[in-house]
């Protein structure tokens, strides 16, 4: 119970935060906004799974909003040369990885402090992207958006997507050596080395994964729109980080889980609708997710 | 008693169950240097502390002048004339010394405007005044260490100190440095400083100090005046006790040599040349004083810091070790010295700790087994009676003793051929002690090859089938079990053997 006490406190606050909406606000549960919604978010959850990990390995990537717009590019530019869709998306996830594994390999390898190796290329990958297509949308050709599919069943097909890759890699934080080797890498690498685990590996392969990940998620936001915007993903480090923290996640490393990170996402993607539909001023969303995270980091602090 | 210039009455100090000093008494004169001596561990570095108020003494008076002080900060201390000058000296390195010093003795807020001229002024003045010939507008960096350490003689005698503690301050000094040391240390004596002297080196004491004071066990054994002592008599205060039988028996008899070193170095960790054989079901004990590079050589055969020449051998078969991961292949083990920075990873539950290292063995399909791990976890509780509230509970819930038990039961359950532990009762409580020792020799018992480190004395002769001795980075002398502390010491020291 006390061990999971940050877990329990976020989804206590989400459950009031649907119960308000549920007595006050019901046009909130139609289906098709709600479905929305959550495709749109199933992006987020997945970028958020590989944070989570970055961040309980002890390190951060604030790039991924520049590697989130890179693939995105990349990706409606082999669509567009017609490639199909299945080596789009392995093509995607693959440069991904390579990014993940430039950001991991300068981490792991050099021993750089994370934040700010991905600070240089954020800005990098950012500045790069913006000067090659001076700002130009890639067409997508027809059968792209939504997969081909219906638009409800391309929603859902995201939904889905996003949840299995959740339950996947809970699963591999829980049972798996390697889920066990990154959290003994974020509470103490230097314990972890002399046990015989490699904590650079584990950390060069955590960067790779978010890479990977944010690749994935960079098909599931391109698909949902007939044009990809070569600004896509500004600003969704901090969107990703935030729910990572409000979901538990200590900053310090080696502690919480992807459970957490799920409701905590949940959350704060929740909070815009929901004043909307409270017939709330809409410009409270930021503050009040900025205050949701204060609480989250001031729970932290008081739990030490 | 009245002349005392710093008189310390009953003080204690504990750290958790550890008491470091148990009712310490010391007084220093004016114009005296008295010399601070006692083993590793003894207490000489939490009396220090106490005085530079670093630390708080949980009981016990602290007189200057004959007037308490009451509760002691560094800042405090600083200002009633204590200074202390460390090994490494406490400078910032890319500032000049005039800046150097000026930072220490202004009492500057953050928005004051710096006199640049004054503080050159004030620096010459200052090392004209202990005849040291630096310029105030060389960088720290650029310094030798005795002359870093004149500069921090500088700073504490321009901040009024009037008494003056040096904690080994010749451990990285020539001979001529030391010369130069002991020429400044005489003359501030002469004016009146009263100095608290901490070194190894014997033969220092008698050539500068006054009184000479022997802790054991963070308790006082007499001060004496030095030229009423020799350095037998010193040796044998400093080791003192007896071995008492607490320790458990070698019952059975080494088999064949498990693992050997041969001319091994490691000239990072300052390791050289060592030649070892350690057999199977034989504990060799790993004596030498702080610094001597007993911890080095572990990790070196360990992986950690890989040597770079010499080799190493398993069962006669030549073996490489690059990592700790190769280190861990082979079947050695590393139970290292500070537990809360290396032993255990504190938040993580015991069973999790205990399984860290044997991921590969254990889980196959890297599947993890919660019901084996919690059965493994079970069982180590019960063998090594390790007090937790399961397997689950984290390691930060344990004592320092039952963390040890848990850093040892990884590694047991990697089944290794050889166990190098580091200091294995270091700061652990009397009770959790011996049931260590008893288990690390029922290991023995069942043919594991076990090298330890320790800087307890009795702990090393009572447990050991044979003493190495390692001094500067090697292995200086060989000693057979049940060897005299004295005999210990001596070698550690780099004595002949009192008597011999």
């Amino acid at each position: 119970m006390r061990k999971y006490f940050r877990e329990l406190s976020v989804t206590g606050a989400l459950t009031l935060l649907l119960l308000a909406l549920a007595i006050f606000a019901p046009s909130f549960y139609s289906p098709q906004p709600l479905l929305s919604l959550a495709a749109n978010a199933s992006v987020s959850l997945v970028v958020a799974c590989g944070m989570a990990l970055v961040i309980i390995a002890r390190e951060i990537d604030i790039s991924v909003g520049s590697m989130f717009a890179v693939c995105s590019v990349c990706a409606g530019l082999l669509a567009a040369m017609h490639w199909p869709l299945a080596a789009v998306i392995a093509a995607t996830i693959l440069i991904g990885a390579i990014f993940g594994g430039f950001n991991g390999g300068l981490v792991a390898g050099l021993g750089l402090p994370s934040i700010v190796v991905t600070l240089a290329t954020m800005v990098t990958w950012r500045e790069g992207l913006q000067w090659l297509r001076q700002g130009q949308f890639v067409n997508l050709p027809d059968g792209v958006q939504w997969f081909g599919l219906s638009q409800k069943s391309g929603q859902w097909t995201l939904v889905i997507g996003a949840l299995v890759i959740l339950v996947l890699m809970a699963l591999m934080m829980k049972h798996l050596s390697a889920g066990r080797y990154i959290y003994a890498v974020g509470s103490d690498a230097e314990v972890a080395r002399l046990a015989g685990i490699p904590p650079k590996l584990t950390v060069f392969l955590v960067f790779v994964g978010i890479g990977a990940l944010v690749g994935l998620a960079a098909i599931m936001n391109m698909v949902q729109s007939p044009q990809v915007d070569p600004q896509s993903g500004t600003g969704m480090e901090l969107k990703v980080i935030a729910a990572v923290v409000v979901g538990g996640v200590a900053i310090s490393g080696g502690r919480g889980n992807l459970w957490g990170v799920f409701v905590g996402l949940l959350l704060l993607v929740c909070v815009g609708p929901a004043l909307i539909h409270l017939h709330i001023e809409a410009y409270w969303e930021k503050a009040i997710q900025g205050v949701i995270i204060l609480l989250a980091v001031v729970a932290e602090g008081l739990r030490r | 008693m009245s002349g005392e210039l710093l008189q310390l009455t009953s003080v204690t100090k504990s750290f958790g169950a550890v008491r470091a000093l148990k009712g310490v008494s010391f007084s220093l004169k004016a114009g005296e240097i008295h010399a601070l001596l006692g083993e590793n561990g003894a207490g000489k570095s939490t009396l220090i502390k106490i005085i530079t108020g670093a630390h708080q003494p949980d009981s016990g008076r602290i007189e200057i002048d004959g007037r308490d002080t009451g509760a002691l900060s560094p800042r405090i201390a600083r200002e009633l004339g204590i200074a202390c000058i460390y090994q490494q000296p406490a400078l910032f390195p890319d500032l000049s010394v005039a800046e150097n010093i000026g930072l220490r003795l202004s009492q500057a807020n953050v928005f004051s405007r710096v006199d640049w001229n004054a503080r050159r002024q004030q620096a010459h003045r200052l090392l004209e005044n202990i005849g040291a010939e630096i310029s105030p507008e060389a960088e720290i960096r650029s310094l030798s260490m005795p002359q870093q350490q004149l500069v921090e003689i500088a700073c504490a005698l321009g901040a009024g100190a009037r008494i003056v503690i040096m904690d080994e301050p010749t451990a990285s000094l020539t001979q001529k440095e030391t010369h130069l040391l002991f020429a400044i240390a005489r003359e501030l004596r002469k004016r009146g400083v009263g100095m608290i002297y901490i070194s190894h080196r014997l033969e220092e004491i008698f050539q500068l100090a006054d009184r000479v004071t022997v802790l054991r066990d963070g308790e006082s054994i007499g001060t004496n005046r030095v030229d009423e002592m020799n350095e037998a008599a010193l040796i044998k205060l400093m080791v003192g006790r007896d071995v008492s039988a607490i320790y458990p028996p070698a019952e059975n008899e080494p088999g064949e040599t498990v693992f050997s070193l041969k001319n091994f170095s490691c000239e990072r960790g300052g390791v050289r040349d060592v030649s070892l054989d350690v057999r199977a079901g034989e504990i060799v004990g790993l004596a030498g004083l702080v610094g001597a590079g007993r911890t080095e050589l572990a990790r070196a055969i360990f992986g950690i810091t890989p040597a770079d020449s010499g080799e190493m051998l398993l069962n006669g078969q030549r073996i490489e070790i690059h990592s700790p991961r190769d280190a861990v292949a082979q079947g050695i083990a590393y139970v290292p010295e500070d537990r809360r920075r290396h032993g255990v990873i504190l938040e993580m539950p015991i069973a999790q700790n205990m399984t860290m290292a044997i991921h590969r063995r254990f889980f196959p399909g890297t599947w993890l087994r919660f019901g084996a791990e919690k059965n493994l976890a079970l069982e180590f509780i019960r063998d090594l009676s390790i007090k937790a509230s399961g397997p689950d509970a984290p390691a930060s819930s344990l004592s320092g003793g039952n963390q040890q038990k848990v850093a040892l039961a990884r590694w047991l359950a990697a089944k290794p051929k050889v166990l190098v532990l580091d200091e294995p009762t270091q700061g652990v409580d009397v009770g959790a002690k011996s049931e260590i020792h008893r288990i690390i020799r029922s290991l023995a018992k069942n043919g594991l090859a076990v090298l330890m480190i320790s800087s307890d004395l009795p702990e090393i002769i009572g447990m050991s089938d044979r003493i190495a001795v390692m001094r500067s980075g090697t292995i200086t002398s060989m000693l057979p079990a049940k060897s005299e502390a004295h005999t210990v010491m001596a070698a550690a020291l780099g004595q002949k053997a009192a008597g011999e």
